[in-house]
Protein backbone atom coordinates (compact mmCIF):
# COMPACT_ATOMS: atom_id res chain seq x y z
CA UNK A 1 0.00 0.00 0.00
CA UNK A 2 1.74 2.97 -1.23
CA UNK A 3 -0.09 6.77 0.31
CA UNK A 4 0.39 9.63 -0.76
CA UNK A 5 -0.03 13.57 0.76
CA UNK A 6 1.64 16.25 -1.16
CA UNK A 7 2.12 19.99 -1.07
CA UNK A 8 4.47 21.86 -3.79
CA UNK A 9 3.87 25.35 -5.61
CA UNK A 10 5.20 26.00 -8.79
CA UNK A 11 4.90 29.77 -10.75
CA UNK A 12 1.17 29.33 -11.41
CA UNK A 13 0.21 25.82 -9.97
CA UNK A 14 -0.13 24.05 -7.07
CA UNK A 15 -0.06 20.93 -6.56
CA UNK A 16 -2.18 19.43 -3.53
CA UNK A 17 -3.17 15.85 -3.32
CA UNK A 18 -3.42 12.77 -1.33
CA UNK A 19 -4.60 9.62 -2.32
CA UNK A 20 -3.87 5.59 -1.70
CA UNK A 21 -2.00 3.32 -4.11
CA UNK A 22 -3.68 -0.33 -2.88
CA UNK A 23 -2.14 -3.54 -4.01
CA UNK A 24 -2.47 -3.71 -8.10
CA UNK A 25 -1.89 -1.10 -10.85
CA UNK A 26 -3.07 2.50 -9.90
CA UNK A 27 -3.49 4.70 -12.59
CA UNK A 28 -2.46 8.77 -12.18
CA UNK A 29 -5.18 9.88 -14.88
CA UNK A 30 -5.45 13.35 -15.72
CA UNK A 31 -4.22 16.29 -18.55
CA UNK A 32 -0.50 17.00 -19.33
CA UNK A 33 0.67 19.46 -16.80
CA UNK A 34 -2.33 18.29 -14.15
CA UNK A 35 0.57 16.81 -11.81
CA UNK A 36 1.06 13.54 -12.45
CA UNK A 37 5.02 13.52 -13.31
CA UNK A 38 5.26 15.82 -10.30
CA UNK A 39 4.00 13.31 -8.20
CA UNK A 40 5.90 10.38 -9.13
CA UNK A 41 8.60 11.97 -9.55
CA UNK A 42 8.07 13.15 -5.60
CA UNK A 43 7.13 9.67 -4.68
CA UNK A 44 10.81 8.58 -6.23
CA UNK A 45 12.47 11.28 -4.32
CA UNK A 46 13.83 12.88 -7.38
CA UNK A 47 11.94 16.09 -6.24
CA UNK A 48 11.82 17.26 -2.70
CA UNK A 49 8.13 18.31 -1.91
CA UNK A 50 7.35 21.60 0.00
CA UNK A 51 5.57 19.74 2.35
CA UNK A 52 4.11 16.00 2.40
CA UNK A 53 4.14 12.62 3.51
CA UNK A 54 5.26 9.84 1.58
CA UNK A 55 4.76 5.89 2.87
CA UNK A 56 5.24 2.29 0.99
CA UNK A 57 3.89 0.00 3.25
CA UNK A 58 4.45 1.46 6.36
CA UNK A 59 7.94 2.52 5.22
CA UNK A 60 8.24 6.28 5.56
CA UNK A 61 10.39 8.44 2.26
CA UNK A 62 8.85 11.60 2.78
CA UNK A 63 7.82 13.36 5.83
CA UNK A 64 8.49 17.35 5.87
CA UNK A 65 6.78 17.39 9.43
CA UNK A 66 9.95 15.23 11.04
CA UNK A 67 12.49 16.35 8.21
CA UNK A 68 12.66 13.15 6.44
CA UNK A 69 13.70 12.47 3.48
CA UNK A 70 15.42 9.50 2.04
CA UNK A 71 17.34 10.14 -1.58
CA UNK A 72 16.22 8.43 -4.49
CA UNK A 73 18.89 5.42 -4.07
CA UNK A 74 17.58 4.65 -0.71
CA UNK A 75 13.84 4.41 -1.55
CA UNK A 76 13.82 0.80 -2.98
CA UNK A 77 11.56 2.03 -5.87
CA UNK A 78 11.53 1.09 -9.95
CA UNK A 79 11.14 3.85 -12.21
CA UNK A 80 10.16 2.88 -15.72
CA UNK A 81 10.74 6.39 -17.59
CA UNK A 82 8.67 7.60 -20.75
CA UNK A 83 12.04 7.48 -22.38
CA UNK A 84 13.45 4.31 -21.18
CA UNK A 85 16.54 6.04 -20.60
CA UNK A 86 18.55 3.03 -20.94
CA UNK A 87 22.70 3.31 -20.21
CA UNK A 88 23.87 3.86 -23.98
CA UNK A 89 27.40 2.64 -22.66
CA UNK A 90 25.90 -0.98 -21.37
CA UNK A 91 24.31 -3.95 -22.97
CA UNK A 92 21.16 -4.95 -22.35
CA UNK A 93 22.22 -7.71 -19.86
CA UNK A 94 24.63 -4.63 -18.19
CA UNK A 95 21.66 -2.21 -18.19
CA UNK A 96 19.46 -5.32 -16.32
CA UNK A 97 21.82 -6.15 -13.75
CA UNK A 98 22.75 -2.45 -12.80
CA UNK A 99 20.50 -2.18 -10.02
CA UNK A 100 21.43 -5.64 -8.94
CA UNK A 101 24.97 -4.30 -8.07
CA UNK A 102 23.11 -2.15 -4.90
CA UNK A 103 20.32 -4.32 -3.85
CA UNK A 104 20.51 -6.97 -1.00
CA UNK A 105 16.99 -8.25 -1.63
CA UNK A 106 17.62 -9.69 -5.46
CA UNK A 107 19.39 -12.85 -6.76
CA UNK A 108 20.96 -13.61 -9.67
CA UNK A 109 18.59 -15.99 -10.99
CA UNK A 110 16.41 -13.73 -10.82
CA UNK A 111 17.41 -12.58 -14.51
CA UNK A 112 15.87 -15.52 -16.76
CA UNK A 113 12.73 -15.21 -15.41
CA UNK A 114 12.38 -11.85 -15.80
CA UNK A 115 14.49 -12.04 -19.49
CA UNK A 116 11.42 -14.64 -20.16
CA UNK A 117 8.54 -13.08 -19.18
CA UNK A 118 9.79 -9.61 -21.13
CA UNK A 119 10.57 -11.90 -24.12
CA UNK A 120 13.90 -9.91 -24.21
CA UNK A 121 16.44 -13.15 -24.30
CA UNK A 122 18.06 -12.13 -27.96
CA UNK A 123 18.51 -8.87 -26.86
CA UNK A 124 20.86 -9.39 -24.08
CA UNK A 125 24.23 -8.42 -25.86
CA UNK A 126 23.13 -6.06 -27.51
CA UNK A 127 23.48 -2.53 -27.11
CA UNK A 128 20.31 -0.17 -26.43
CA UNK A 129 20.81 1.80 -29.72
CA UNK A 130 20.45 -1.09 -31.85
CA UNK A 131 16.76 -1.53 -30.41
CA UNK A 132 13.42 -0.63 -31.32
CA UNK A 133 11.39 1.26 -28.83
CA UNK A 134 9.48 -1.54 -27.68
CA UNK A 135 12.49 -3.57 -27.29
CA UNK A 136 13.94 -0.34 -25.13
CA UNK A 137 10.97 0.04 -22.45
CA UNK A 138 10.61 -3.63 -22.11
CA UNK A 139 14.73 -3.43 -21.03
CA UNK A 140 13.68 -0.62 -19.02
CA UNK A 141 10.78 -2.41 -17.39
CA UNK A 142 13.25 -5.25 -16.35
CA UNK A 143 15.67 -2.83 -15.32
CA UNK A 144 13.41 -1.62 -12.91
CA UNK A 145 12.01 -5.29 -12.36
CA UNK A 146 15.25 -6.30 -11.36
CA UNK A 147 16.32 -3.42 -8.70
CA UNK A 148 13.86 -5.38 -6.80
CA UNK A 149 11.71 -2.17 -5.46
CA UNK A 150 8.85 -2.28 -2.99
CA UNK A 151 7.17 -0.02 -6.10
CA UNK A 152 6.93 0.33 -9.60
CA UNK A 153 6.44 3.88 -11.05
CA UNK A 154 5.77 4.24 -14.76
CA UNK A 155 5.25 7.53 -16.28
CA UNK A 156 3.37 7.03 -19.80
CA UNK A 157 5.80 4.11 -20.57
CA UNK A 158 4.00 3.79 -23.62
CA UNK A 159 3.21 7.85 -24.50
CA UNK A 160 6.39 7.51 -26.82
CA UNK A 161 5.59 4.22 -29.18
CA UNK A 162 3.29 3.84 -31.95
CA UNK A 163 0.30 1.77 -31.61
CA UNK A 164 1.69 -1.72 -32.57
CA UNK A 165 4.91 -1.07 -30.18
CA UNK A 166 1.96 0.00 -27.52
CA UNK A 167 -0.11 -3.50 -28.32
CA UNK A 168 3.63 -5.48 -28.41
CA UNK A 169 3.77 -4.07 -24.40
CA UNK A 170 0.51 -4.23 -23.11
CA UNK A 171 0.13 -7.68 -22.55
CA UNK A 172 3.58 -7.60 -20.54
CA UNK A 173 2.14 -5.09 -18.10
CA UNK A 174 -0.82 -6.81 -17.77
CA UNK A 175 1.57 -10.18 -16.64
CA UNK A 176 3.70 -7.72 -14.61
CA UNK A 177 -0.14 -6.33 -12.74
CA UNK A 178 -1.12 -10.15 -11.90
CA UNK A 179 2.48 -11.73 -11.33
CA UNK A 180 4.62 -9.90 -10.00
CA UNK A 181 2.87 -8.54 -7.11
CA UNK A 182 4.18 -5.13 -6.67
CA UNK A 183 2.31 -1.89 -6.96
CA UNK A 184 2.49 -0.17 -9.37
CA UNK A 185 1.63 3.65 -9.69
CA UNK A 186 1.15 4.14 -13.82
CA UNK A 187 0.54 7.92 -15.17
CA UNK A 188 -1.48 7.83 -18.33
CA UNK A 189 -3.69 9.86 -20.19
CA UNK A 190 -4.71 7.26 -22.32
CA UNK A 191 -8.28 5.93 -20.81
CA UNK A 192 -8.16 3.00 -22.87
CA UNK A 193 -4.79 1.88 -21.13
CA UNK A 194 -6.83 2.69 -17.72
CA UNK A 195 -9.69 1.18 -18.74
CA UNK A 196 -7.09 -2.19 -19.83
CA UNK A 197 -4.62 -1.88 -17.07
CA UNK A 198 -5.83 -0.40 -13.94
CA UNK A 199 -7.05 -2.22 -10.91
CA UNK A 200 -7.33 1.59 -9.25
CA UNK A 201 -7.66 4.98 -10.51
CA UNK A 202 -7.08 8.28 -9.57
CA UNK A 203 -7.96 11.22 -11.73
CA UNK A 204 -6.20 14.55 -11.31
CA UNK A 205 -6.94 17.95 -12.55
CA UNK A 206 -4.52 21.04 -12.12
CA UNK A 207 -2.77 19.41 -9.38
CA UNK A 208 -5.88 17.81 -7.24
CA UNK A 209 -7.24 14.71 -7.01
CA UNK A 210 -11.12 14.59 -8.72
CA UNK A 211 -12.24 11.46 -8.15
CA UNK A 212 -10.70 8.33 -6.74
CA UNK A 213 -11.85 4.27 -6.48
CA UNK A 214 -11.73 0.72 -8.12
CA UNK A 215 -11.45 0.76 -11.82
CA UNK A 216 -14.78 -0.35 -12.69
CA UNK A 217 -16.79 1.69 -10.16
CA UNK A 218 -14.78 4.98 -11.71
CA UNK A 219 -14.75 4.88 -15.19
CA UNK A 220 -19.19 4.09 -15.09
CA UNK A 221 -19.45 6.64 -12.52
CA UNK A 222 -21.61 9.15 -14.38
CA UNK A 223 -20.01 12.13 -12.40
CA UNK A 224 -16.73 11.52 -13.35
CA UNK A 225 -17.58 11.23 -16.77
CA UNK A 226 -17.35 14.98 -17.64
CA UNK A 227 -13.79 14.71 -16.68
CA UNK A 228 -12.53 11.72 -18.56
CA UNK A 229 -14.53 13.16 -21.88
CA UNK A 230 -18.21 11.77 -22.34
CA UNK A 231 -16.74 9.81 -25.54
CA UNK A 232 -14.94 7.86 -23.24
CA UNK A 233 -17.36 7.06 -20.58
CA UNK A 234 -18.07 2.94 -19.92
CA UNK A 235 -18.22 0.66 -17.83
CA UNK A 236 -15.56 -1.81 -17.40
CA UNK A 237 -16.36 -5.62 -16.76
CA UNK A 238 -14.77 -9.18 -16.06
CA UNK A 239 -15.86 -11.79 -18.43
CA UNK A 240 -14.50 -15.56 -18.25
CA UNK A 241 -14.18 -17.38 -21.49
CA UNK A 242 -16.80 -20.48 -21.93
CA UNK A 243 -16.84 -21.84 -25.25
CA UNK A 244 -15.45 -20.99 -29.10
CA UNK A 245 -18.95 -22.14 -30.66
CA UNK A 246 -18.51 -23.36 -34.13
CA UNK A 247 -20.25 -20.22 -36.00
CA UNK A 248 -16.85 -18.37 -35.21
CA UNK A 249 -17.87 -16.34 -31.93
CA UNK A 250 -16.80 -16.87 -28.08
CA UNK A 251 -19.13 -17.38 -25.63
CA UNK A 252 -18.14 -15.39 -22.68
CA UNK A 253 -19.72 -15.74 -19.03
CA UNK A 254 -20.05 -12.05 -17.16
CA UNK A 255 -22.35 -11.76 -13.60
CA UNK A 256 -24.46 -9.55 -16.00
CA UNK A 257 -25.05 -12.46 -17.91
CA UNK A 258 -23.85 -13.92 -21.47
CA UNK A 259 -22.09 -12.19 -24.23
CA UNK A 260 -20.81 -13.28 -27.48
CA UNK A 261 -17.93 -11.56 -29.44
CA UNK A 262 -15.89 -12.36 -32.53
CA UNK A 263 -13.64 -15.28 -31.71
CA UNK A 264 -10.84 -14.42 -29.41
CA UNK A 265 -7.53 -15.89 -29.25
CA UNK A 266 -7.97 -16.74 -25.70
CA UNK A 267 -8.18 -20.30 -23.46
CA UNK A 268 -11.19 -21.51 -21.99
CA UNK A 269 -11.39 -20.36 -18.41
CA UNK A 270 -9.19 -17.37 -19.14
CA UNK A 271 -10.05 -14.27 -17.46
CA UNK A 272 -10.88 -11.23 -19.84
CA UNK A 273 -11.52 -7.46 -19.03
CA UNK A 274 -14.13 -6.07 -21.58
CA UNK A 275 -14.76 -2.22 -22.29
CA UNK A 276 -18.04 -1.22 -23.41
CA UNK A 277 -18.49 2.67 -24.03
CA UNK A 278 -21.54 4.51 -22.91
CA UNK A 279 -22.24 5.70 -26.37
CA UNK A 280 -22.21 2.29 -27.82
CA UNK A 281 -24.69 1.17 -25.24
CA UNK A 282 -28.63 1.48 -26.38
CA UNK A 283 -32.29 1.06 -24.39
CA UNK A 284 -34.49 -0.82 -24.53
CA UNK A 285 -37.63 -0.77 -22.17
CA UNK A 286 -39.32 -4.27 -23.86
CA UNK A 287 -37.17 -6.93 -24.88
CA UNK A 288 -35.59 -6.39 -28.61
CA UNK A 289 -36.91 -8.18 -31.10
CA UNK A 290 -35.99 -8.90 -35.13
CA UNK A 291 -32.46 -6.90 -33.87
CA UNK A 292 -29.21 -7.99 -35.02
CA UNK A 293 -27.01 -7.28 -32.02
CA UNK A 294 -26.07 -10.11 -30.03
CA UNK A 295 -25.54 -9.49 -26.67
CA UNK A 296 -28.77 -8.03 -25.13
CA UNK A 297 -28.77 -7.90 -21.55
CA UNK A 298 -31.42 -7.67 -18.96
CA UNK A 299 -30.98 -4.93 -16.75
CA UNK A 300 -32.09 -2.30 -14.17
CA UNK A 301 -31.99 1.39 -14.29
CA UNK A 302 -30.34 2.87 -11.43
CA UNK A 303 -30.12 6.85 -11.89
CA UNK A 304 -29.73 9.22 -14.81
CA UNK A 305 -27.93 12.22 -14.92
CA UNK A 306 -27.84 14.92 -17.48
CA UNK A 307 -24.33 15.30 -18.99
CA UNK A 308 -24.69 18.44 -21.70
CA UNK A 309 -27.23 17.23 -24.44
CA UNK A 310 -27.34 13.84 -23.42
CA UNK A 311 -28.10 11.81 -20.32
CA UNK A 312 -26.09 9.37 -18.94
CA UNK A 313 -27.80 6.10 -17.43
CA UNK A 314 -26.35 3.75 -15.22
CA UNK A 315 -27.85 0.46 -15.24
CA UNK A 316 -27.15 -2.75 -12.99
CA UNK A 317 -26.91 -5.95 -14.67
CA UNK A 318 -25.94 -9.09 -12.16
CA UNK A 319 -23.20 -7.02 -9.57
CA UNK A 320 -21.79 -4.95 -12.56
CA UNK A 321 -22.63 -1.59 -13.59
CA UNK A 322 -23.07 -0.79 -17.16
CA UNK A 323 -23.12 2.93 -18.42
CA UNK A 324 -25.18 3.80 -20.85
CA UNK A 325 -25.55 7.68 -23.18
CA UNK A 326 -28.36 8.35 -25.16
CA UNK A 327 -30.68 11.51 -25.83
CA UNK A 328 -32.57 13.56 -23.46
CA UNK A 329 -35.16 12.93 -25.60
CA UNK A 330 -35.11 9.26 -25.62
CA UNK A 331 -34.83 9.39 -21.95
CA UNK A 332 -38.02 11.16 -21.89
CA UNK A 333 -39.91 9.20 -24.39
CA UNK A 334 -38.80 5.63 -22.64
CA UNK A 335 -40.03 7.36 -19.38
CA UNK A 336 -36.71 5.86 -17.99
CA UNK A 337 -36.37 6.21 -13.90
CA UNK A 338 -35.06 4.62 -11.12
CA UNK A 339 -35.64 1.03 -10.87
CA UNK A 340 -37.41 0.72 -14.12
CA UNK A 341 -36.26 -3.36 -15.73
CA UNK A 342 -34.79 -2.73 -19.02
CA UNK A 343 -33.01 -4.06 -21.86
CA UNK A 344 -29.74 -2.92 -22.45
CA UNK A 345 -28.25 -3.58 -26.18
CA UNK A 346 -24.43 -3.64 -26.68
CA UNK A 347 -23.39 -2.35 -29.98
CA UNK A 348 -19.85 -2.79 -29.86
CA UNK A 349 -17.37 -4.65 -26.56
CA UNK A 350 -13.97 -4.13 -27.00
CA UNK A 351 -11.81 -6.42 -25.29
CA UNK A 352 -7.89 -5.89 -24.37
CA UNK A 353 -6.24 -8.59 -27.11
CA UNK A 354 -4.59 -10.91 -25.09
CA UNK A 355 -5.96 -9.79 -21.62
CA UNK A 356 -5.02 -13.04 -20.19
CA UNK A 357 -5.08 -13.38 -16.20
CA UNK A 358 -7.07 -11.98 -13.27
CA UNK A 359 -8.31 -8.60 -13.70
CA UNK A 360 -9.38 -5.90 -11.82
CA UNK A 361 -8.25 -6.40 -7.73
CA UNK B 1 69.54 10.46 -33.41
CA UNK B 2 72.16 11.28 -30.89
CA UNK B 3 73.90 13.28 -33.92
CA UNK B 4 70.70 14.93 -34.76
CA UNK B 5 70.29 16.97 -31.23
CA UNK B 6 72.75 17.53 -28.52
CA UNK B 7 72.42 15.78 -25.62
CA UNK B 8 71.93 18.81 -24.30
CA UNK B 9 68.85 19.74 -26.41
CA UNK B 10 67.98 15.62 -25.60
CA UNK B 11 67.39 16.47 -21.73
CA UNK B 12 65.41 19.48 -22.40
CA UNK B 13 62.66 17.10 -24.45
CA UNK B 14 62.68 14.63 -21.97
CA UNK B 15 62.25 17.34 -19.32
CA UNK B 16 59.31 18.75 -21.20
CA UNK B 17 57.97 15.30 -21.64
CA UNK B 18 58.41 14.14 -18.00
CA UNK B 19 57.20 17.76 -16.30
CA UNK B 20 54.00 17.90 -19.24
CA UNK B 21 53.12 14.17 -17.73
CA UNK B 22 53.18 15.28 -13.96
CA UNK B 23 51.57 18.16 -14.38
CA UNK B 24 48.24 16.51 -16.41
CA UNK B 25 48.72 13.43 -14.59
CA UNK B 26 48.45 15.64 -10.98
CA UNK B 27 46.01 17.88 -12.18
CA UNK B 28 43.31 15.76 -13.56
CA UNK B 29 41.22 14.74 -10.67
CA UNK B 30 41.18 18.23 -9.90
CA UNK B 31 40.30 18.83 -13.20
CA UNK B 32 37.63 16.55 -13.43
CA UNK B 33 36.18 18.06 -10.09
CA UNK B 34 36.21 21.62 -11.39
CA UNK B 35 34.40 20.43 -14.34
CA UNK B 36 31.80 18.52 -12.79
CA UNK B 37 31.03 21.51 -9.93
CA UNK B 38 31.37 24.07 -13.23
CA UNK B 39 29.07 21.74 -15.44
CA UNK B 40 26.30 20.15 -12.54
CA UNK B 41 26.16 22.25 -9.12
CA UNK B 42 25.14 25.58 -8.56
CA UNK B 43 26.69 27.37 -5.95
CA UNK B 44 28.04 30.88 -4.35
CA UNK B 45 31.09 31.46 -6.23
CA UNK B 46 30.15 29.52 -9.13
CA UNK B 47 31.30 32.54 -11.45
CA UNK B 48 34.03 33.35 -9.31
CA UNK B 49 35.10 29.77 -9.74
CA UNK B 50 35.06 30.02 -13.29
CA UNK B 51 36.93 33.22 -13.63
CA UNK B 52 40.04 31.77 -11.83
CA UNK B 53 39.79 28.76 -13.63
CA UNK B 54 40.00 30.64 -16.86
CA UNK B 55 42.47 33.23 -15.47
CA UNK B 56 46.16 32.28 -16.32
CA UNK B 57 44.39 31.78 -20.60
CA UNK B 58 44.04 35.29 -20.43
CA UNK B 59 46.53 36.62 -17.91
CA UNK B 60 50.26 37.54 -19.50
CA UNK B 61 52.44 34.22 -18.23
CA UNK B 62 54.64 36.54 -16.96
CA UNK B 63 52.62 37.43 -14.55
CA UNK B 64 51.33 33.93 -13.62
CA UNK B 65 54.99 32.70 -12.82
CA UNK B 66 55.26 36.35 -10.69
CA UNK B 67 52.07 35.13 -8.62
CA UNK B 68 53.70 31.72 -8.52
CA UNK B 69 56.79 32.55 -7.16
CA UNK B 70 55.44 34.91 -4.82
CA UNK B 71 52.70 31.94 -3.69
CA UNK B 72 55.02 28.69 -4.02
CA UNK B 73 58.85 30.40 -3.72
CA UNK B 74 61.06 29.30 -0.99
CA UNK B 75 59.75 32.62 0.83
CA UNK B 76 56.22 32.67 -0.68
CA UNK B 77 53.35 32.19 2.14
CA UNK B 78 52.74 28.29 0.76
CA UNK B 79 55.85 27.48 -0.09
CA UNK B 80 57.73 28.52 3.33
CA UNK B 81 55.11 26.30 4.66
CA UNK B 82 55.26 23.72 1.94
CA UNK B 83 59.40 23.98 2.37
CA UNK B 84 58.74 21.84 6.63
CA UNK B 85 57.56 19.39 4.99
CA UNK B 86 59.93 18.87 2.31
CA UNK B 87 58.47 20.01 -0.64
CA UNK B 88 59.98 22.56 -2.89
CA UNK B 89 58.78 24.42 -6.14
CA UNK B 90 61.12 27.05 -6.73
CA UNK B 91 64.22 26.63 -9.12
CA UNK B 92 62.99 22.57 -9.58
CA UNK B 93 61.20 21.02 -12.28
CA UNK B 94 58.48 19.66 -9.86
CA UNK B 95 57.66 23.73 -10.38
CA UNK B 96 57.95 23.64 -14.24
CA UNK B 97 55.10 20.74 -13.85
CA UNK B 98 53.09 23.37 -11.30
CA UNK B 99 53.49 25.90 -13.60
CA UNK B 100 52.30 24.15 -16.78
CA UNK B 101 49.61 22.52 -14.90
CA UNK B 102 48.31 26.06 -13.96
CA UNK B 103 48.34 27.24 -17.25
CA UNK B 104 46.88 24.28 -18.94
CA UNK B 105 44.24 23.99 -16.63
CA UNK B 106 41.87 25.91 -18.35
CA UNK B 107 41.92 23.75 -21.56
CA UNK B 108 41.54 20.73 -19.46
CA UNK B 109 38.51 21.88 -17.24
CA UNK B 110 36.83 23.47 -20.67
CA UNK B 111 36.97 20.42 -22.35
CA UNK B 112 35.79 17.95 -19.76
CA UNK B 113 32.95 20.44 -18.69
CA UNK B 114 31.72 20.00 -22.29
CA UNK B 115 31.42 16.63 -22.54
CA UNK B 116 30.11 16.38 -18.77
CA UNK B 117 27.21 18.81 -20.08
CA UNK B 118 26.49 16.38 -23.15
CA UNK B 119 25.65 13.65 -20.64
CA UNK B 120 21.55 13.79 -20.19
CA UNK B 121 21.03 14.15 -16.41
CA UNK B 122 17.89 11.65 -16.63
CA UNK B 123 20.16 8.96 -17.04
CA UNK B 124 21.99 9.72 -13.98
CA UNK B 125 18.32 10.37 -12.17
CA UNK B 126 17.54 6.81 -13.42
CA UNK B 127 20.90 5.30 -11.94
CA UNK B 128 19.91 6.89 -8.52
CA UNK B 129 16.14 5.41 -8.86
CA UNK B 130 18.04 1.83 -9.39
CA UNK B 131 19.88 1.98 -6.02
CA UNK B 132 23.55 3.59 -6.94
CA UNK B 133 24.84 5.88 -4.83
CA UNK B 134 25.75 9.50 -6.20
CA UNK B 135 29.63 8.39 -6.23
CA UNK B 136 28.97 4.82 -8.05
CA UNK B 137 26.30 7.19 -10.15
CA UNK B 138 29.52 9.30 -11.55
CA UNK B 139 31.56 6.30 -11.62
CA UNK B 140 29.13 4.01 -13.51
CA UNK B 141 27.30 6.40 -15.52
CA UNK B 142 28.64 9.68 -15.78
CA UNK B 143 32.75 8.37 -16.46
CA UNK B 144 32.43 5.71 -18.73
CA UNK B 145 30.49 8.35 -20.57
CA UNK B 146 32.59 10.94 -20.08
CA UNK B 147 35.84 9.37 -20.88
CA UNK B 148 36.79 10.62 -24.25
CA UNK B 149 35.95 14.05 -23.04
CA UNK B 150 38.60 13.78 -20.27
CA UNK B 151 41.08 12.13 -22.54
CA UNK B 152 40.51 14.93 -24.93
CA UNK B 153 41.04 17.58 -21.90
CA UNK B 154 44.09 15.71 -20.92
CA UNK B 155 45.84 15.27 -24.44
CA UNK B 156 44.81 19.58 -24.69
CA UNK B 157 46.49 20.10 -21.11
CA UNK B 158 49.43 17.94 -21.80
CA UNK B 159 50.12 19.85 -25.36
CA UNK B 160 49.71 23.30 -23.81
CA UNK B 161 52.11 22.00 -20.49
CA UNK B 162 54.44 21.16 -23.26
CA UNK B 163 54.59 24.45 -24.98
CA UNK B 164 54.66 26.68 -21.33
CA UNK B 165 57.41 29.19 -21.56
CA UNK B 166 56.59 32.55 -19.80
CA UNK B 167 55.00 31.79 -16.27
CA UNK B 168 57.82 28.09 -16.63
CA UNK B 169 60.64 30.66 -16.91
CA UNK B 170 59.60 33.20 -14.67
CA UNK B 171 58.50 30.88 -11.55
CA UNK B 172 61.77 28.17 -11.84
CA UNK B 173 64.42 29.83 -14.52
CA UNK B 174 66.13 28.48 -17.43
CA UNK B 175 68.28 25.52 -15.63
CA UNK B 176 69.80 22.93 -17.98
CA UNK B 177 68.65 19.38 -16.81
CA UNK B 178 66.80 20.76 -13.73
CA UNK B 179 64.24 23.58 -15.15
CA UNK B 180 65.17 24.07 -19.18
CA UNK B 181 62.20 22.66 -20.89
CA UNK B 182 61.79 22.11 -24.79
CA UNK B 183 60.99 26.43 -25.14
CA UNK B 184 63.29 27.22 -22.69
CA UNK B 185 65.59 25.07 -24.00
CA UNK B 186 64.81 27.11 -27.56
CA UNK B 187 65.34 30.27 -26.49
CA UNK B 188 68.56 29.10 -25.04
CA UNK B 189 69.33 28.00 -28.32
CA UNK B 190 68.46 31.00 -29.96
CA UNK B 191 70.64 33.46 -27.34
CA UNK B 192 73.52 31.87 -28.89
CA UNK B 193 75.42 32.42 -31.72
CA UNK B 194 75.16 29.24 -34.26
CA UNK B 195 72.21 28.30 -32.24
CA UNK B 196 69.58 28.26 -35.19
CA UNK B 197 70.32 24.68 -36.31
CA UNK B 198 69.61 23.39 -32.90
CA UNK B 199 66.81 25.54 -32.08
CA UNK B 200 65.12 24.32 -35.61
CA UNK B 201 65.58 21.05 -34.65
CA UNK B 202 63.37 21.43 -31.45
CA UNK B 203 61.17 23.54 -33.18
CA UNK B 204 59.99 20.60 -35.37
CA UNK B 205 59.30 18.49 -32.22
CA UNK B 206 57.40 20.85 -30.86
CA UNK B 207 55.58 21.21 -33.85
CA UNK B 208 55.27 17.47 -33.95
CA UNK B 209 54.12 17.05 -31.01
CA UNK B 210 51.46 19.55 -30.91
CA UNK B 211 49.87 18.72 -33.52
CA UNK B 212 49.21 15.05 -32.60
CA UNK B 213 48.11 16.63 -30.17
CA UNK B 214 45.40 18.22 -31.32
CA UNK B 215 44.11 15.70 -33.82
CA UNK B 216 44.07 13.10 -31.45
CA UNK B 217 42.20 15.59 -29.22
CA UNK B 218 39.81 16.05 -31.96
CA UNK B 219 39.75 12.46 -33.16
CA UNK B 220 38.26 11.74 -29.30
CA UNK B 221 35.98 14.54 -29.15
CA UNK B 222 33.98 12.88 -31.94
CA UNK B 223 33.88 9.93 -30.15
CA UNK B 224 31.97 11.14 -27.15
CA UNK B 225 29.37 12.58 -29.27
CA UNK B 226 29.23 9.28 -30.99
CA UNK B 227 29.16 7.43 -27.60
CA UNK B 228 26.67 9.69 -26.24
CA UNK B 229 24.09 9.39 -28.76
CA UNK B 230 24.78 5.46 -28.39
CA UNK B 231 26.38 4.36 -31.49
Amino acid sequence: MLSVALRHAFAGFTLDAAFQAPAGLTALFGRSGSGKTTIVNAVAGLLRPQSGRVTVQDIVLTDSDRGIFLPPHRRGIGYVFQDARLFPHLTVRQNLLYGHWFTARGRPSDLPRVVEMLGIGPLLTRRPAALSGGERQRVAIGRALLSHPRLLLMDEPLAALDQPRKDEILPYLERLRDQAGLPILYVSHSTAEVARLATTVVLLDRGRVTAAGPVAALLSDPAVAPLLGLAEAGAVLTARVEAHECDGLTRLAAPAGPLFLPRIAAPIGALLRLRILAQDVMIATVPPQGISALNVIPARVRDLSPAGDSVLVRLEAGDQVILSRITARSAAALDLRPGLPVHAVLKAVSVAPGTIGVSGG
Amino acid sequence: MTDWLTPEAWQAVRLSLEVSLWAVAASLPLGILVAYALARWRFPGHGLLNGLVHLPLVLPPVVTGYLLLLTFGRRGWVGQWLDQIGIVFAFRWTGAALAAAIMAFPLMVRAIRLAIEAVDPRLEQAASTLGAPRLWVFLTVTLPLILPGILAGAILAFAKAMGEFGATITFVSNIPGQTQTLPSAIYAFLQVPGGEAAAARLVLIAVAVAMAALFLSEWLSRLIARRIRGA
